[in-house]
């Protein structure tokens, strides 16, 4: 592991009763680094970024988030959470608090935050997000794009190292793609270690440092973006690529 | 806006009071024949039942404007064509139904217990009662009160239990029962669906029996049974006893209604929240908690209204509760036969009661529903 990597994942293996969903997988993420992950359904993407914060478990292989082990130790597991913020595909938001309840509750019980402390982090999450004026709306009155950078913003008040992105925009209209994708590169810029996976192969072009893809639980091909579309190595990197930029 | 298209007014009667008549009373002719024939048996029954119970009723003196002491006295008894209900017999036994045998020169501690318990249950059923957070103070706290209120001790006169009866015992069981069985449901409900296996079966274990088995075996086995399981010399009380088992069999109920809750709870909230670095009590205290019980709403209600009713069953273990005070007067030989009476008044105090509940529940469910809209996309 070398000096600057904040994230490494070592022969991970990983089934779902006899289905066998992660194979050898190995990756090393540097600090401040932006991966994108692609690849088609079932690939075993989403699963891959899950075993980082613990959503799903591993059962072979090593996985080193921030010099911490994932193990069955539970205060390992607290803290790497603590260091890893997560948005997902159906945003996840609590649907009986407030949008700055959502965004204070972590700060003001995990990290015991005094109330008014939290608000006022909130507030500054939310500007973050561009969507200050929405602080006390119900996430139900809320458009699906910003139900999702409120979600962001949730992750961002505990001031994570990582951010992990599960097809952030993949539940979103069309329309509404954009802003949650600006956002992110907002993000990016600011220096923010990423992994997303994704679709939106502009957004990979504009941000990532390296591509990840992903087929029947391997990893198939890494290589930085302007290789990866323009000369790809793998077949099966060319058919994939070949099916969702063409049209 | 474009001009083609401006809004009109509706069709004539699909709103207003005729509009509602028509969309709901006389559809179409099924529909109608049925609002026709519930209303003539509503013009039937009702000026019917305002007269017994009212117009021609006796209440404290009879139509001779004799104070009625005896049921020869009472109007139906002297006139059975005109005479209506005689409610001499509760205005008599009035004491008995509110206290049971509670000693006179002792009953203003009853009477306080009831106004505090309103002072308790109020603040907690309202979120926008004002100050309401002191109130809650006393509302943790007022079981303690209550407790060496009603019981005696600390300088107060002690008053056995043997000596409660009528509404006060239907009230401690109902209120007791609902009140612990609430937390006890949530943790057994939370225990049946633990990771841990050991955890989890004996949860499962301990609802299945409870639910399996009446109530009234409960009551006895709190009754008969309970003693033997405790240390010589340990004698229990016979309400307390039969609170345990009204208590237990409730939180099985309780558990299951709100497992049933639980199970609503999509997935992604507990993978939110455990993303966030909650621990598994903060995430169900704070997330899966509050919106399972308020899917639950309704069945918690239902459960709580049905033990309410079934405190009655205590009269099988010698217990007087309002139902049993009621069957008390009606073997008295000098009120013999005016079951009507007692039997509407004791099942009309058990509707105020679970009418209450199931209209508060009406009232969450509106309030939770405008709040939060939860089906968002």
């Amino acid at each position: 592991m070398s000096e600057d990597s904040i994230i490494l994942l070592k022969n991970v293996n990983k089934w779902f009763g006899e289905f066998h969903v992660l194979k050898d997988v190995d990756l090393e993420v540097k600090k401040k680094e932006r991966i994108v992950v692609c690849g088609p359904s079932g690939s075993g993407k989403s699963t891959m970024i899950r075993c980082i914060n613990r959503l799903e478990e591993h059962q072979e292989g090593t996985i080193i988030v921030d010099g911490i082990e994932l193990t069955g130790n539970l205060k390992n597991i607290d803290s790497v959470r603590k260091e890893v913020g997560m948005v997902f595909q159906q945003f996840n938001l609590f649907p009986h608090l407030s949008v700055k309840e959502n965004i204070t509750l972590a700060p003001i019980w995990v990290k015991k935050m005094p109330k008014s402390e939290a608000e006022e982090l909130a507030m500054q999450q939310l500007e973050i997000v561009k969507i200050p004026e929405q602080a006390d709306k119900y996430p139900g009155q809320l458009s699906g794009g910003q139900q999702q950078r409120v979600a962001i913003a949730r992750s961002l008040a505990m001031k994570p190292n990582i951010m992990l992105f599960d097809e952030p925009t993949s539940a979103l209209d069309p329309e509404m793609i954009k802003e949650v994708l600006d956002v992110m590169i907002d993000l990016a810029e600011g220096g923010m270690t990423m992994i997303v996976v994704t679709h939106e192969m502009g957004f990979a072009k504009t941000v990532a440092d390296r591509m990840v893809f992903m087929d029947e639980g391997r990893i198939v091909e890494q290589a930085v973006p302007d290789k990866f579309f323009n000369n790809p190595e793998s077949d099966r990197t060319k058919l994939f690529l070949s099916q969702i930029l063409n049209h | 806006m474009n001009d083609l298209t401006e809004a009109r007014k509706p069709p004539v009667a699909t709103t207003g009071i005729l509009g509602w008549l028509r969309i709901n009373l006389f559809s179409n002719w099924v529909n109608s024949l049925v609002t026709l024939f519930v209303l003539y048996i509503l013009i039937q029954f009702i000026p019917w039942i305002l007269n017994w119970t009212i117009f021609a009723a006796d209440f404290k003196y009879n139509f001779n404007g004799e104070e009625i002491i005896n049921r020869e006295m009472c109007s139906r008894v002297l006139d059975p064509e005109n005479g209506g209900a005689c409610w001499a017999i509760i205005y008599v036994r009035f004491y008995q139904f509110m206290y049971g045998f509670y000693p006179r020169e002792e009953v203003w501690r009853v009477n306080l217990s009831y106004i505090m318990l309103a002072v308790a249950i109020v603040p907690l059923l309202f979120d926008k009662f004002p100050f309401r957070k002191h109130f809650l103070k006393f509302t943790y706290v007022f079981p303690i009160i209550a407790f060496f209120l009603l019981n005696g001790g600390l300088g107060l006169e002690p008053v056995s239990t043997n000596k409660w009866g009528g509404l006060l015992v239907t009230l401690v069981l109902g209120c007791t029962g609902i009140a612990l069985a609430f937390p006890l449901g949530i943790i057994l409900a939370l225990g049946r669906r633990s990771n841990l296996p050991v955890i989890s079966m004996m949860c499962t274990l301990f609802i299945e029996f409870i639910r399996g088995v009446p109530l009234i075996t409960l009551l006895f086995f709190g009754m008969v049974m309970l003693p033997l399981f405790l240390p010589e010399g340990i004698d229990m009380d016979g309400l307390a006893r039969v609170l345990v088992a009204v208590t237990l069999f409730q939180s099985a109920y309780m558990a299951e209604v709100i497992r049933g809750g639980l199970q609503a709870i999509p997935q992604g909230q507990y993978e939110a929240a455990r993303s966030i670095g909650l621990s598994y009590w903060q995430m169900n205290m704070k997330i899966v908690l509050p919106q399972a019980i308020r899917i639950s709403i309704p069945s918690i209600v239902n459960t709580s209204i049905g033990l309410f009713k079934d405190t009655t069953l205590v009269i099988i273990v010698g217990l007087l509760d309002l139902l049993g005070i009621g069957r008390g007067a009606l073997a008295d030989t000098t009120w013999l036969g005016l079951a009507y009476e007692v039997y509407f008044f004791v099942s009309l105090v058990f509707f105020i009661f679970t009418f209450a509940m199931s209209r508060y529940s009406l009232y969450l469910e509106k309030k939770l529903k405008t709040g939060i809209n939860m089906g968002a996309d």
